[in-house]
Parts: C-alpha cells; sequence; structure tokens
C-alpha cells in the first residue's frame, strides 16, 4: 500500500510538504524556549516513575476521584472496555453519542461496536468527522484527515451535509461542519472524550483539544464519558506543566493547545462522570524492559510529523491504528505476527528519537522489534536467507575477498540486464555502483607491500612498525 | 601508538579511493597506521534485519582483529555507532576486549577533530559543496547538533573539517538533515519510499547550487550517486575523506555496461 502512496509522486510530495511544514512550525516553538532539552528530560523522567509507581498511583487517582464523584471502571482489553461503555449508555437509555478525539476508542474499535448496537456515534473533532464521514480510520493521531485535500472534503460534506457541489473554500467547509455539528451536539443524551492526563493527587483529568468539541459535548449531555489507558497516569498537579508546555509545541507547534479543560468529578448533581481506565496490553509492554518507555508516549503525533516514511507513504499505508513510528513500537506488541512488517518500514534515521518530547528512544525500539522477532522465529525466509548467507561471507574472508572480485568483474563484463532488471530492487530505479578495477584490500596490498609484519616507510617518510 | 584503519566492506569493494584517500589523510598527520588484513564488515545488515545470531559471529571477529590496537578509525558513521552502541547483545558483559574496542574506535571526523585537533588542511577543493549529514553520524555519534534537538554546544564535525580546505564555497540544502533513505536493507525492503526519499534529498541539494554532495557515509552517498546516474542529474557525490585530500570532482561515470 505504501507503494500507491508514494508513487502517486503528486500526493506525496503534498503529504510530505504539508506535514513537514508542522515540523517546522515544531521547530519554531521549541527553539522558543530555552529549557527545552531540560523538559524533555524531565518529562521523561516523570513517566519513567510514573510507569514504575503506576499501580499505587492508579489506586490513588481511583480513591481521588470517586471522592470529587466520579465512577471509575477498569477495563482490562478493548471488549471490557466497549461493554462498559454500551452498559452505562445502555442504562441511560442512549441513542446519540457525541464523541471528542480519543485514538484509545479507535484502538478498542468502539464506534462499530456501538453502531451495531443502534447507537449513533458522532466524532465531533473535524478532522474525525471527516474520516469518520468517509469511512475511513483517522490516517495521524493529531491530524486525522492530513491525507484529505481540501477538494475531497468539499466532496464528502456535499454528499453529506449537502454543500454546494465542488465548493472547496475552507471557511465555507468549516462553516458547513460547525452547524453540522453544532445540531448533533444539542441532541447528543451522552459524551465521550479521551484522556491526556490523569492527575493521582487530585483525581482530576484534563483534555487538551484545539476546537473545544471536548467541552462541549460534555457540558451540554448528564453522561460523560471518559476514556483512558493506564498509561495516562501522572503523580502531581505540578507535572502537569511540564507536559502541557511539550504537548501542544511538539504535536502542531502551538505554544498550547487551545482549550486545556481539567475535570473534577461530574459538572453537578444531575450529571455523571464515568472514567474507565483502559489496560488492552498496557501492562504487558510494561513488563518488557525494551519497550516499557513507549508508554511514556504523550500521543502529540511529533514523531509521525518528522519521519520521512510516513510524509511520504502516509497513514494507511502500513495498516496499524496508531501509525508512525510509535505505532511501529506499539502495534507489534498486541499482534506481532499481523504488525511484523512495521518495524521494517523504517529507516533508523532517529529523527523521531530526537524530536519526541518524552525521549522515547523510538528508533533503537523499532530495532529492537526486529531482533525480538528473530528471537521468536517471525522472520520470513526471504529475510534469513540472504543473511546467512552474508553472514558465512563475512565469517571467512578469503571467501568475501573472493566473492568481491567476482562480484565486481561480473558487473563490469556481464550484459546490464543481469543487473537491472525489475527484479532487483536496488537497480529498478538506481544504478549500482561502478565497479572499481581492486579492492581497498588489493590495492593496499600490492601499493603497500611491505604491509604485514615488516617495517614500512610512509607517506611522511617516517618509518613506522606495523603489526598485523 | 597504534592506529588501525576499519574499512567497511562496501568501501573495500566499491569505493576504494575512500579508504586510501582516508589512510593518506591520516598519514599526512602524521599517525601510525595499518589495515589489519581480514576485515570483512561490521555486522550491520544481519543485525539490523534481526538475525543476532548472524551478526554475532561477525561482531566478534571484528572485535578479536582490532583487539590490540590502541585506536581503531573508520571513514563511516554508521559503521562506528554499530560498533559503539550495537554491539552489546554479541558480548558478556564486561567483555574486556569488546570494551577495549567499543571506547577506542572513532569515526574518521571525530578523529581528526577530536582527537587529532586537526585544523587547517593545506588542500583545495575549489567547489560548490553541499553537507549530507548521515544520520548514524548526526544521531547515534552526534557529528553535529541535529535539527530536533536544542542543544546548543554541540559542533558541526564534517563542517569545522572542511572549512580547513582552502576555496569551498558553500550549499544549503533546506532541509538539513533530512534522510537520504538508504537505510541498508530499507533501501530494497522499501524500495518505493527509500527512492522517492532519495529523490527529494537530491532535489533540495541540487537547488541550493550544489556541485557535489559531501558526507562522512559513503552507504548513503552510495544510494544517492545510484539515482544520480540513472537520472543523469548534474551533481556528483563525494565522501568527506576525499574532499579533505583535495581530490578533484569526480566525473559522470558511464552506466555499467550499457
Amino acid at each position: 500500500m505504501a507503494r500507491d502512496f508514494v508513487t502517486n509522486v503528486q500526493r506525496s510530495r503534498w503529504h510530505d510538504g504539508a506535514l513537514w511544514f508542522v515540523r517546522h512550525k515544531r521547530d519554531v516553538q521549541a527553539s522558543s524556549i530555552p529549557e527545552w532539552e531540560y523538559l524533555r528530560q524531565m518529562a521523561s523522567k516523570i513517566k519513567t516513575s510514573a510507569i514504575a509507581r503506576s499501580a499505587e498511583l492508579l489506586e490513588q487517582f481511583e480513591q481521588n476521584a470517586q471522592r470529587l464523584g466520579a465512577v471509575v471502571h477498569w477495563a482490562s482489553d478493548a471488549a471490557e472496555h466497549n461493554q462498559i461503555v454500551y452498559e452505562i449508555l445502555h442504562r441511560h437509555d442512549v441513542r446519540r453519542l457525541v464523541k471528542s478525539k480519543s485514538m484509545l476508542t479507535e484502538e478498542c474499535h468502539l464506534n462499530g461496536f456501538l453502531e451495531e448496537r443502534g447507537i449513533e456515534v458522532v466524532d465531533t473533532d473535524l478532522g474525525e468527522r471527516i474520516v469518520q464521514l468517509r469511512g475511513e480510520p483517522p490516517s495521524h493521531i493529531v491530524l486525522p484527515a492530513i491525507h484529505i485535500k481540501k477538494e475531497e472534503v468539499g466532496e464528502t460534506f456535499h454528499k453529506h451535509l449537502g454543500t454546494e457541489e465542488g465548493a472547496s473554500d475552507p471557511q465555507y467547509l468549516a462553516e458547513a461542519a460547525r452547524q453540522h455539528l453544532r445540531n448533533k451536539f444539542l441532541r447528543a443524551e451522552a459524551g465521550l472524550t479521551g484522556v491526556n492526563f490523569a492527575i493521582a493527587e487530585t483525581g482530576g483529568i484534563v483534555v487538551c483539544t484545539n476546537e473545544g468539541n471536548a467541552d462541549l459535548g460534555t457540558a451540554l449531555p448528564p453522561v460523560h464519558i471518559a476514556s483512558m489507558g493506564l498509561e495516562k497516569i501522572i503523580p502531581r498537579l505540578e507535572d502537569l506543566s511540564v507536559f502541557t508546555r511539550l504537548l501542544a509545541r511538539s504535536a502542531t507547534g502551538q505554544p498550547i493547545t487551545t482549550y486545556t479543560s481539567h475535570f473534577h468529578g461530574p459538572r453537578d448533581a444531575a450529571s455523571e462522570l464515568h472514567i474507565i481506565i483502559v489496560d488492552n496490553g498496557r501492562t504487558e509492554l510494561r513488563q518488557s524492559e525494551t519497550f516499557r518507555p513507549a508508554l511514556g508516549c504523550i500521543r502529540c503525533g511529533a514523531c509521525m510529523n518528522t519521519c520521512p516514511v510516513f510524509r511520504r507513504s502516509g497513514g494507511h499505508s502500513y495498516g496499524a491504528t496508531v501509525p508512525g513510528p510509535i505505532g511501529s513500537v506499539l502495534n507489534p506488541s498486541n499482534d506481532s505476527v499481523r504488525h511484523k512488517s512495521l518495524p521494517y518500514a523504517c529507516s533508523l534515521c532517529g529523527s523521531c528519537t530526537d524530536v519526541c518530547p518524552v525521549k522515547i528512544p523510538l528508533h533503537h525500539q523499532l530495532l529492537a522489534w526486529r531482533k525480538e522477532f528473530g528471537k521468536r522465529g517471525l522472520l520470513s525466509i526471504d529475510k534469513t536467507l540472504p543473511m546467512k548467507a552474508a553472514s558465512l561471507l563475512f565469517r571467512h574472508p578469503r571467501l568475501y575477498r573472493a566473492a568481491g572480485r567476482i562480484a565486481r568483474a561480473a558487473m563490469q563484463t556481464l550484459p546490464r540486464f543481469v543487473f537491472v532488471n525489475r527484479f532487483n530492487l536496488w537497480s529498478r530505479d538506481r544504478e549500482l555502483p561502478a565497479p572499481p578495477e581492486e579492492s581497498f584490500t588489493q590495492w593496499y596490498a600490492r601499493s603497500r607491500k611491505d604491509s604485514g609484519n615488516h617495517a614500512q616507510v610512509n607517506a611522511s617518510g617516517y618509518n613506522k612498525n606495523h603489526r598485523n | 601508538m597504534s592506529v588501525a584503519l576499519f574499512v567497511p566492506c562496501y568501501i573495500d569493494q566499491f569505493y576504494p579511493d575512500v579508504a586510501i584517500a582516508t589512510l593518506e589523510l591520516l598519514e599526512r598527520q602524521g599517525v601510525d597506521v595499518v589495515y589489519p588484513q581480514g576485515q570483512t564488515c561490521c555486522g550491520q545488515p544481519m543485525a539490523n534485519t534481526g538475525c543476532a545470531d548472524q551478526a554475532a559471529p561477525v561482531a566478534r571477529r571484528l572485535v578479536e582483529l582490532f583487539a590490540d590496537y590502541d585506536q581503531v578509525v573508520c571513514p563511516s558513521g554508521s559503521c562506528t555507532a554499530m560498533v559503539r552502541h550495537h554491539y552489546a547483545d554479541f558480548f558478556e558483559p564486561g567483555d574486556a576486549k569488546y570494551e577495549k574496542v567499543r571506547s577506542s574506535t572513532f569515526e574518521l571526523c571525530e578523529y581528526l577533530v577530536d582527537v587529532l585537533g586537526v585544523g587547517s588542511l593545506g588542500t583545495s577543493f575549489p567547489h560548490r559543496v553541499s553537507i549530507h549529514q548521515s544520520c548514524h553520524g548526526l544521531r547515534e555519534l552526534r557529528l553535529a547538533p541535529s535539527s530536533e534537538t536544542r542543544c546548543g554546544n554541540v559542533p558541526d564535525k564534517l563542517r569545522q573539517l572542511l572549512q580547513g580546505v582552502e576555496g569551498i564555497r558553500w550549499a544549503t540544502p533546506q532541509r538539513s538533515d533530512e534522510c537520504c533513505g538508504f537505510g541498508g536493507t530499507f533501501a530494497v525492503n522499501e524500495a518505493d519510499v527509500s527512492v522517492a526519499m532519495g529523490r527529494d534529498r537530491i532535489a533540495d541539494h541540487l537547488a541550493a547550487g550544489s556541485e557535489v554532495i559531501v558526507a562522512g557515509d559513503m552507504s548513503c552517498l552510495m544510494h544517492l550517486q545510484g539515482l544520480i546516474r540513472r537520472s543523469g542529474t548534474p551533481i556528483q557525490v563525494m565522501h568527506v575523506a576525499q574532499v579533505l585530500m583535495g581530490r578533484p570532482l569526480p566525473q559522470p561515470a558511464p552506466l555499467t555496461h550499457s
């Protein structure tokens, strides 16, 4: 699927440019804070500590949230989470649910589950609404419709919202979405949000949005359900400031999200707040010393914006709910067989690691997954066989030198089609290096005849004792 | 002081002049440098594919080969990073030979700047040059500050060295350190994405008015050169060692046996 996206050069360039623009905005914001690297260090330490203490902190959070009047639920996996949501909605006879952005509910495939049970689910984040109307998953965790052009949004809105045919003016389309969503907000009987941060010492939750849709979606209906992965826990309120300073700067290059909404229990006596704490593989990830740091992810999406592969191949190409570098680390922990190609769609450039606000060593984790697949015997023969051959060659220098000589001679004498054909993925679009007459090893043996265990006079005239 | 030259396999086989230039560069600084026989590969292709069992014996061979030298110098950030940061799994914790090789292996530019303190080189290269920061040199070895991080005090070692060569005029691509898309086996596993990344880099350097893309890793340049030669783009690639030695700009090579 990456091939389809990337070989549409115009679209791939446009997608790359759009995300590079966001990465550039992020750079400007990061530069505006002298203590940027210190903040990253702090964030990393807070998350490391919170993950280590998560059992204790989550219980503290539960008690404090309950004290504020919230109902706290625990879900071990996606199915349990979805069932809990459904039961809450069913109890209140809810037919219409508005949702603000939540990658966790994407991970749990909640929308389909509720729709099958006759509940209308409306994603109220503009980008998410666009992809929902088109029947697609988000292609990016912060910019869910970044792969869609405004003309295509116009077509989608014309079909579903009755806007003028051919309209592509962003202001006109946004206004149409606004009116459409306003109506959905007013008629909703419950609102569901994600959670960016859950604070153990206060029992409060924090939701960051740019559109205020979480606020409206929870201010109107009497039931608010907040779904959170258990890694969202942070110990103290004062820790929050470290993350709010990093999150929006890393995500979209804004100093802060337009709305940073704090919820402390239900808004009044007639309302309910349900907080669902979801595991769904996170505890297993926590057991792994190698992959544990990935739980520190604050879902800013900076690794996607900077990833040269993601920018050119889009968020749908590799079939993962959370795409990009962090997705390629997280997805194989749920299903390593299905997602085993993900860690290979990476040039190991390390830009994700350097951009990550919580300093997750993403590219080293991708490398660690490859090693893990090798250990579990999941590598296909087209990967293992060439490596076995290479290893054999590299363990036997004479064989290696002979193979090199033969290959270079063949490249000089055999017809071009032997090397340049559609089966050779290197030379489909690239020339092979022009083969030199001799290798460096041959040159050295010829021109530095005295090398080895003998004394040698080098270019600068000093007598050297060489060792071999 | 015994100094060994560690030549990556693809340089040995396809770019011998890069190793010759490295050798001459070191000798010019009065370094007593030898090329230990029996070198092959650092094991990175196997390790990066996930075949640790295949990489381990190759890694152990390399350590055995270089363990008796005081310093090891390699004209590749990627292979140096492999030895320095990715060998631990192949050795017992605290393995004395590995620890020695790990701490005494240097990438060429960092060796010239940090160990030898090289300034002006007395060579000349009268061309418009742009730098391609290879990712492993940049983000594994910190040979320069990466564009993502805000560590102001990291010097750019490649640039610093090139500033000691007469006649260089600079061309600056818009994206200062984006990956070229080589990525080892990635170049064939994800050939389409790899090629798109490489073409974008070349276009960026070309638009900056560069005559020659210079890097510390010949593997990135092999990929870029492959694309340049196929499309006949008017730009060349050179390893930093070749530029530091004042080698002439290469002439466009004819296509392989066409």
